[in-house]
Order: structure tokens, then sequence, then C-alpha cells
């Protein structure tokens, strides 16, 4: 197995006028090729800075993102993302057909790019839509378009950010299963950010559990359920039971530290905020006095 | 056809109203619209056939008055759309030319035509600066916000897919900022036809500004208002030729049933209370 991307002791800290925000430390891990990893952490803990690092759109402040072997360095040549907001990720003043064609216009010709998009609308299931305007499909089938341009683009990589968070459970059922026939399909190598414990166990070869912010890699496990899954079965196989309250159980804990640390800066907060009227109140006490 | 009576009935109603009240109160400043219509056919449309009957003051003063307007208006429109554009996509550049679009904006345009009238020659040149300077606001501004309106999605997006800049700035940016670069435009040509007026009443005795205050004061009052008359006439032309190719160039805007065709859309009446 080849190592397609390897993220290593990566951190990346936010300079605001507030103050710094670290969102990611010290995070490592390695997908191979072929591999579908899920990344799963609490809301919040810095997973769209993971992703936003590892795609090259922001650069890390510390550690090193390497995908097949190459430091990434702003955006990789053959990397494709599918965001969450498929409305706005999608053109609305194109077609579904010259919206997955979009990206290729750099590299291909018009037969070809034609061909492209043709192919990766029928992949998705959407052979017959190629003409329609995004707004004219449904969310889940708009995901799709999302989903199709982006094998079009043919990536060694294909991050998704929260792909099947905005669709219902029936749609969500649907587009797990069409990805996990794609990836089979093409060997895609995949890395699904999520914060849904069952998802991540349910596609993914592997799972990462992450901690709370600043995030980092609790645990790496891995999957054992055969490669081709089915909604039912598989959600009822003991692995896949064992798996999810394992995810569960370390997300928690994360969790409760969480609240912990969330309750104490609030009581700091508030013990401030008591002082300041205080000391407000104080001040205009004086000045009244003076006045009088 | 209801739609088109009623369109049509309340301007019919009134214009037959004006004609009675005209006629019994017979003051030379204000002739009925019928001896109205009567100067408009003897001023522009008493020609030969081979002119298809126009005037020749059709050619002399109406096509060039157009002609302005409308160079006018496309160069205010490149100018402002590509500044606009390139202003709308930095904040840096925003944050320092901000406060000087402001001010630049607030300064009422008529009030440049005398320093238009010193650096420009006489005529043409004068009149596109006056029109130009006066209408590129709109399509300026309109055009900065349209341009920010961009979602961080689509930004992501395109960088993702390593999108050249051209086709960033031509497929993504100019058609997201497309809606708002319309209004403007439009708002833009309603003004421009103001500011070719404007532009015609002093030094030159050339368009249809010019020819309309030697009506006035050559006491010919029904060849004035039927100058007033055409202006009208050209902008609600003009209007409806813009209304049509935006609904071509915008027909990927998702449809919105309940909103009637040929009334002003929302984003236009924002627009134009945003130009006051």
């Amino acid at each position: 197995m080849t190592t397609m991307l390897e993220v290593a002791d990566l951190g990346h800290t936010y300079q605001a006028k507030s103050g710094a925000h670290t969102a990611i430390d010290g995070l490592s891990f390695r997908v191979d090729a072929g591999e579908l990893v899920c990344v799963v952490g609490p809301s919040g803990c810095g997973k769209s800075t993971l992703l936003r690092t590892i795609s090259g759109l922001i650069r890390p402040t510390r550690g090193d993102v390497t995908l097949h072997g190459d430091a990434v360095r702003g955006v990789p040549e053959d990397l494709a993302v599918v965001f969450q907001d498929y409305s706005r990720s999608l053109f609305p003043w194109l077609s579904v057909q010259r919206n997955v064609e979009f990206p290729l216009k750099r590299t291909l010709k018009r037969a070809e790019r034609r061909a492209r998009a043709a192919e990766a609308l029928d992949q998705v299931g959407l052979s017959g839509a190629g003409g329609k305007y995004p707004w004219q499909l449904s969310g889940g089938m708009q995901q799709r378009v999302a989903i199709a341009r982006a094998l079009a683009y043919r990536p060694a990589l294909l991050l998704m950010d929260e792909p099947f968070a905005s669709v219902d459970a029936q749609t969500r059922f649907e587009l797990e299963d069409l990805l996990l026939k794609v990836k089979r399909e093409h060997d895609t190598t995949v890395v699904v950010v999520t914060h849904d414990i069952d998802e991540s166990v349910y596609l993914g070869d592997r799972v990462l559990v992450l901690t709370k912010s600043p995030a980092s890699v609790v645990a790496d496990l891995p999957v054992n359920l055969p490669a081709v899954r089915d909604q039912i079965t598989t959600r009822e196989a003991e692995e896949f039971v064992e798996l999810r309250a394992e995810v569960a159980r370390l997300l928690n804990v994360g969790k409760t530290e969480a609240i912990t640390a969330k309750r104490r800066s609030d009581e700091a907060q508030a013990a401030k905020w008591v002082a300041a009227e205080r000391a407000a109140n104080r001040e205009r006490a004086d000045r009244e006095a003076v006045a009088d | 056809m209801s739609g088109f009576l009623q369109r049509w009935g309340v301007f019919v109603v009134l214009v037959a109203l004006w004609e009675a009240a005209a006629r019994f109160a017979e003051d030379a400043y204000f002739p009925p619209p019928s001896r109205i219509a009567e100067a408009a056919a003897e001023l522009w449309f008493s020609g030969t056939a081979d002119t298809l009957f126009l005037t020749d003051v059709v050619f002399d003063h109406v096509v060039p008055s157009v002609q302005r307007l409308l160079i006018g208006w496309v160069i205010a429109g490149v100018v402002g759309v590509a500044l606009g554009l390139a202003l709308g996509r930095s904040e840096r550049a925003m944050q320092y030319c901000g406060p000087l679009l402001t001010f630049m904006r607030s300064i009422p345009p008529p009030a440049l035509v005398p320093v238009f009238l010193l650096i420009f020659t006489l005529g043409t040149q004068m009149q596109l600066a006056t029109i130009v300077f006066g209408i590129v606001w709109p399509i300026l501004l309109n055009t900065v916000d349209g341009a920010r309106s961009v979602d961080r999605t689509k930004v992501e997006t395109s960088a993702v897919f390593r999108v050249p800049r051209t086709q960033w700035i031509f497929g993504v940016v100019l058609p997201a900022a497309a809606p708002k670069i319309f209004a403007g435009l439009r708002v833009s040509l309603s003004l421009s036809l103001v500011l070719m007026v404007i532009s015609e009443l002093v030094g030159t005795d050339n368009g249809i500004g010019a020819q309309m205050l030697l009506a006035q004061r050559e006491f010919e009052f029904p060849d004035m208002w039927a100058e007033i008359v055409l202006l009208g006439v050209l902008g609600y032309v003009f209007n409806t030729v813009l209304l049509a190719v935006e609904h071509r160039a915008l027909a990927w805007q998702p449809k919105q049933e309940h909103a009637p065709t040929g009334t002003t859309t929302t984003p236009a009446a924002v627009a134009t209370a945003g130009a006051k």
C-alpha cells in the first residue's frame, strides 16, 4: 500500500485582534491509496481547518501535509473537495453539465470535457439532468452533481466536508451508498470529515477520532466490515455496533472536558462582568455626588 | 389583452383629460396633446419618402443626442463594471478608495458641467464627460456590491479546482455580480437621459436638449412639449429593451412566479433608492 496523504504534526493558530485561537494542534495521520478515512470530531473542533490545510486553502502554522510524496504548498493539482453547502458550491448560472465541466476547462478540450462530464453524471445517476439548472434539482441531486464534478476531475484525493449533513436521512443513505460504490469502482482515496458517528463507521475503512478544539487525534480505529456494505445489515452487525459505541465514548470524553472548560471560562467571564458593573456603578455614584 | 388595457388604460384616460382641460383653458403654455402630436409630426415625420419620412431635424439633433447617450452609457458601463469588479474583489483597494468614491458620487454631476466646459472641447467631448461622470456611480457601486457577494464556498470551490484567473473573473465573479450590475445599468440608463439633456442646455445648439430650449425661447410651446414627450418615449423604449436583455441574460435565476412581468424588480428599486 502506498501512502497517498501524510499529515505530520499539523497545527494551525488563527491570529485575530481578540487573541490567538489554536484550531488544530499536533495532528498526525496517514491515508493509504484507495482508502476511505472518516475524520469525526465534536462540532467546532477544527475539522474544517484540518480540511482547509490539507487542501492547501490555508497554510498551517506548523507541521506538514504531503500528498503522494509532494509537500502541499497551495492547492495541489489533483485534489477535489465536495463541500457541505451544495447550493453555494454549485454555480447557479451554469447548467448541471456545465457545472461538472467547469473545473475541466483548464486542462481539457471541449469534446473531452463533454464526455468526461457525461460519464461522471452517469455514475451518480443523473445522466438525464445535464441540461437542467442546479436549482431545478432536489438537494440530494445537487450534492450528486457536486460529487460528479469532483469525480470528473479525477482527483488523487477526494476531500469531503460534511457532505451529507444538509440532506434528509433517506437521501443521506442513498448518497452514502453512492460514495461507497464510486470509491470501489475507481479506487479513489477519500477523506470524509463528519460529525455523524454512524456515518463515519458506515463509510470508513478507518475512523479517526479527534479531540475538542484544538484538535488532535485521540484514536485511529480500523473498521473491519466487508467492503460492500448495506444500510440495514451492516448497521446491525456486531462490529458496527461496537465501533460506533467506541467512537461515541471517545467523543464524549472530549465533550465533557469541553463543557467543563466552557463553564470555567463562563464563570470567569461572569465574574469580570460583575466587577466591571460594580466599578461603573461606583463611578456613576461619584459623578452624581460631585454634580450635587 | 386585459393586462395591456390595464397598463395603458389609465394613461389614455389621463391624456384624454389633459386634452379636454387644455382645450378648455386655451393656455398658450399648455397646448393640448393633439396640438403637441401635430408639432411632433411636423418636426420629425414630415420628411420625404427616401428618408422614411424622417426630417433633417431627426438626423441633425435626435440621432446625435441618442448616440451621445448610448456611447456615454457604454463607456460608463465598461469603466464601472471593470473598476467595480477590481474594487469589489480587493478589500484593501476598497479601504483606500471607498471614501473617495462616496465623495465623488456625492458631487451633483451638473455642477461639473462648467469644469468640463473648461477641460474638454465644447460639444460632444464635454457632453460625453458629463454623461459618463454622472452615470458611472450606480454601475460602479452596484458592481462592487455584486462582486463582493461571491460567497466563501464559491471562492473556495474555484480555488480548489485551481480555476485560472480569467475563468474566475468571467466565469464566477461577473455572473455572480450580474443581477446587481443590471440593476445599476438600468438606473444609469435613465440617469443618462437626464444628463444628456443637461449637457445640451449649455454651449451648444445641437441635440434634443438644445432644441427644446430653443423652442421655449422662440415661444414654440407645442415644439417644446413635443421634445419633452420624445424624451419620455426614448426613456421608455431604452428601459424596455434593457429589461428584455436582462431577462435573457439572467434567465438562469430561479423563477419567481408571483412577480408579474414588466414591473420593476426589487433589486432595481433598492438600487434606485441607493442612487439618490
